[in-house]
């Protein structure tokens, strides 16, 4: 077997393992990036989506939130114009975190209807850019 | 003062197009006086962009809150310092920088070119003027105009997003922007090489110093970036995996593959094809940063204001990639090896899948990247994939990666023998499997930092056996002291060294990543006075008391401080302080989201690392998170010495010229001296 086919067993050896590592990768990390209608209209049809890790991006509905500062606990409601649903989160959210931003809740839905998060991203203008006044 | 800066872009957008097709044709037809011009055209360019960035200035610092620019990021009471930096701080400013930098780096080019390069001239500056071109016909055309007016003129502008008031943030876009910007330039050369088919190393000898000067800011700006995230984000890390920091992290994979495989086609005539695919595809990679980072087309935290910019770059994107590598497959024939691989235990085998891996994990970081946007387009429904599926997958090829820096540069051309393996890694592989078993006596368990820190001892032990090698060779040879034999032997092999430098950077950082393995944190509300605890991984008990809170004004914001002792095992070691800062215009009224100050107490075993994150309303009692970063501070060092060996490598001087490997090169190289 000459050099040069011995590095293709190679190359292929570590495509092949760059491949694999990828494929499973998603599989066992992939989470689903849901609106909150996208979550009721699955939710309706496969009840399977309750307790599973999965984001939800919607807006924060104004005047939802409450935090209580001292046991850390926040809870707001998300809505995307259809769906609302009651989030709760235990710990402390971003800086940029309002009553009119969107969100990116981590989470899962328990089967009392409440997504109970693991981890709010707030949505800022940009990173680069001013918060427009509102 | 924006009638001149208006007038300078639309000058250096006229001139441009100009310039790229007099530069193409005057190339392709060869003649002399169109080339000519198009080379000029760079320069012209350049100063007509140089005049435009200082209106913006002009006006940034003449608080002109009549232009929209001007009024969207600074304000009457933000710091000079970061009034010169917002030139950059938004989209409009930072494509006019862009294409300045771009004129800047291609009037460079044109002027130090040596001269038997200056064939290629024609076709860089016409690149260059095209890619200048497209960027100021964003602003121009895509509603991006940084010199745009108001209808009205506000008392005040926004001011300046607080978490861009940092003094990293101030250099970390540049020095990435100026690496983005300045491959450019190979890419320019790479295509100046397919049009006038002059494929041979040639043009490698032309591009090698530009590779390493975009290699050396993306490598800067990646680090000042992890400072900045690091210290003023406030969540404890360094690296999201975000896309925008994944996006400035391709490139530089595929620009660090392309400095260790352009070594192998200058001494052995191989991977031709390879090399210029990987310069074409970094460039694009580049463009494609800067198109995550402004289009917002990846839905993350950072979600971009609404423009068409976008769609520009998009299009831009696919006809520039397109362009190019149609451009390429006419030109394959021409690129075929001069050798072939002759064993697996070689140094070009060790390069070859140096390169697979570096390329494998930039592929893998794409896929990740956009595997929201596919998912979507195949199954219709988003799929995102987060930090754990990155760590899953780069680990382990980060951890081959690693075994082959120390292998490729000790072993043999062409063909190891035994005897050579044994020579080289006897001593290395001692070292590094002595380590591993250190520390799995001394209580280790997890298996990829075990795995880092191990194989990081190993190439560590490659390199310090080099250099003792070449000085001690040195000090029998020339009988100089050792001290001076390693200076000199630095001096006169730069690149080869040089890299070695690098190297120990790059095992500094991966052993510093490792130390993320065991960071351990808490969270805690606390009335003044109380305490809570928190055990080190190295076994200490940490203790943080809260003292109290105290509020005042500084310049442009009202600050909440809170003030933390720090004890370990029961001795005082400092204290923290962390504040929420609630920034205000000149009028006291607040603007932005309140943002947080965290307080590190960093030495080199780990950081502690404490953040505010609330007090509850009219008391002093306060909401607390502490996190334990073990080995932090060997990222930032870590991060200097990869730049301080880039800088060496790329130092002018002391590179000998291509030697190659092979008999019958000797023909060549006549015609290559200076």
């Amino acid at each position: 077997m000459n050099a040069g086919t011995k590095f293709a067993i190679g190359a292929v050896l570590i495509v092949g393992s760059v491949g694999y590592l990828m494929a499973s990768g998603v599989k066992s990390t992939g989470q689903y990036f849901l609106t909150p209608s996208e979550l009721s209209q699955k939710i309706a049809v496969d009840p399977s989506f309750y307790d599973v890790g999965m984001k939800v991006g919607a807006r924060v509905v104004p005047g939802s939130v409450t935090r209580d500062v001292a046991t850390r606990t926040l809870t707001f409601q998300v809505t995307d114009g259809g769906a609302r649903y009651p989030v709760v989160y235990r710990g402390v959210p971003p800086d940029t975190f309002n009553d009119s931003v969107e969100v990116v809740v981590e989470g899962r839905l328990r089967k009392d209807g409440v997504i109970q998060a693991t981890n709010v991203l707030a949505k800022c203008g940009s990173r680069y850019e001013a918060v427009p006044k509102a | 003062m924006t009638v001149l800066g208006n007038l300078c872009l639309w000058l250096a957008f006229l001139v441009g197009v100009w310039g790229a097709l007099a530069g193409f044709v005057g190339g392709v037809r060869g003649q002399p006086e169109l080339a000519q011009s198009g080379r000029h055209a760079v320069f012209a360019m350049c100063a007509a962009l140089l005049v435009a960035v200082f209106s913006l200035e002009w006006a940034l610092f003449k608080h002109d809150f009549n232009v929209e620019y001007v009024a969207a990021y600074t304000s009457q009471n933000l710091p000079v310092f970061y009034t010169w930096s917002a030139l950059y701080a938004g989209q409009k400013g930072s494509l006019l920088f862009w294409a300045t930098v771009l004129s800047l780096f291609g009037s460079l080019a044109m002027v130090f070119t040596a001269r038997r390069h200056r064939v290629y001239l024609p076709y860089v500056a016409a690149v260059v003027c095209t890619v200048a071109a497209f960027f100021i016909s964003v602003m121009l055309f895509a509603h991006a105009n940084p010199f745009q007016r108001l209808p009205y003129t506000p008392l005040d502008g926004s001011g300046l997003n607080p978490q861009l008031q940092n003094p990293g943030m101030v250099f970390h876009p540049p020095m990435l922007y100026l690496g983005y910007i300045s491959i450019t330039i190979p890419f320019a050369f790479a295509i100046a090489a397919l049009l006038s088919k002059r494929l041979d190393v040639d043009w490698l000898v032309a591009i090698r110093k530009w590779t390493l000067v975009s290699w050396l800011f993306l490598s800067i700006g990646i680090c000042l970036g992890m400072w900045w995230a690091y210290v003023e984000l406030g969540w404890g890390g360094y690296w999201a995996w975000d896309p925008v920091e994944n996006a400035s992290l391709l490139p530089w994979l595929t620009m660090t593959a392309f400095l260790h495989s352009v070594m192998i086609q200058e001494k052995r005539g191989m991977l031709k094809k390879w090399n210029l695919a990987l310069i074409i595809g970094s460039w694009l990679l580049s463009i494609f940063g800067t198109f995550i980072t402004r289009s917002g087309v990846i839905s993350s935290v950072h979600s971009f204001t609404q423009s068409n910019v976008g769609y520009f770059f998009l299009f831009f994107l696919i006809a520039a990639g397109t362009a190019s590598f149609a451009l390429y497959a006419t030109r394959l024939p021409l690129l075929d090896a001069e050798a072939k691989l002759e064993s697996m235990v070689s140094r070009e085998a060790s390069f070859l899948f140096n390169n697979l891996l570096l390329v494998g994990i930039a592929f893998s970081v794409l896929w990740g990247t956009l595997f929201p946007i596919l998912s979507e387009l195949v199954q219709g429904t988003k799929v995102t994939v987060g930090p754990p599926f990155f760590n899953q997958v780069n680990i382990p090829l980060g951890l081959a990666l690693l075994g082959l820096t120390g292998i490729g540069p000790l072993i043999a051309w062409r063909r190891a023998s035994l005897p050579n393996l044994r020579r080289q890694f006897a001593v290395p592989a001692t070292v590094g499997a002595f380590t591993l078993l250190v520390l799995l006596v001394g209580g280790m368990r997890d298996f990829s930092a075990l795995m880092a820190i191990g194989l990081g001892a190993f190439v560590l032990g490659t390199v310090v056996q080099e250099f003792a090698r070449g000085a001690g060779a040195r000090h029998r040879q020339y009988e100089e002291g050792y001290a001076l034999a390693l200076g000199r032997l630095l001096a006169r092999n730069r690149r080869r060294y040089g890299g070695y430098i690098v190297h120990t950077g790059i095992v500094i950082l991966f052993i510093a990543f490792a130390g993320m393995a065991f960071k351990t944190e808490t969270e805690a509300t606390l009335r003044p006075g109380e305490s809570v605890s928190l055990k080190s991984p190295y076994g200490w008990t940490y203790t943080f008391t809260h003292l109290g809170i105290s509020q005042y004004d500084a310049l442009n914001r009202q600050v909440t401080a809170a003030t933390v002792e720090v004890y370990r095992n029961g001795k005082k070691t400092g204290i923290l302080t962390t504040e929420k800062r609630q920034h205000v215009d000149a009028l006291g009224r607040p603007t932005f989201q309140p943002s947080t100050e965290v307080g590190i107490i960093s030495d080199v075993r780990e950081d502690l690392y404490g953040v505010l994150a609330g007090v509850v309303g009219g008391t002093e009692q306060a909401v607390f998170r502490f996190t334990i970063n073990p080995l932090v501070w060997w990222v930032w060092y870590g991060g200097m010495i990869v730049a301080l060996g880039g800088l060496i490598v790329m130092w002018p001087g002391g590179t000998p010229a291509v030697k190659r490997s092979q008999p019958g090169y000797a023909v060549r190289l006549v015609g290559e001296r200076k």
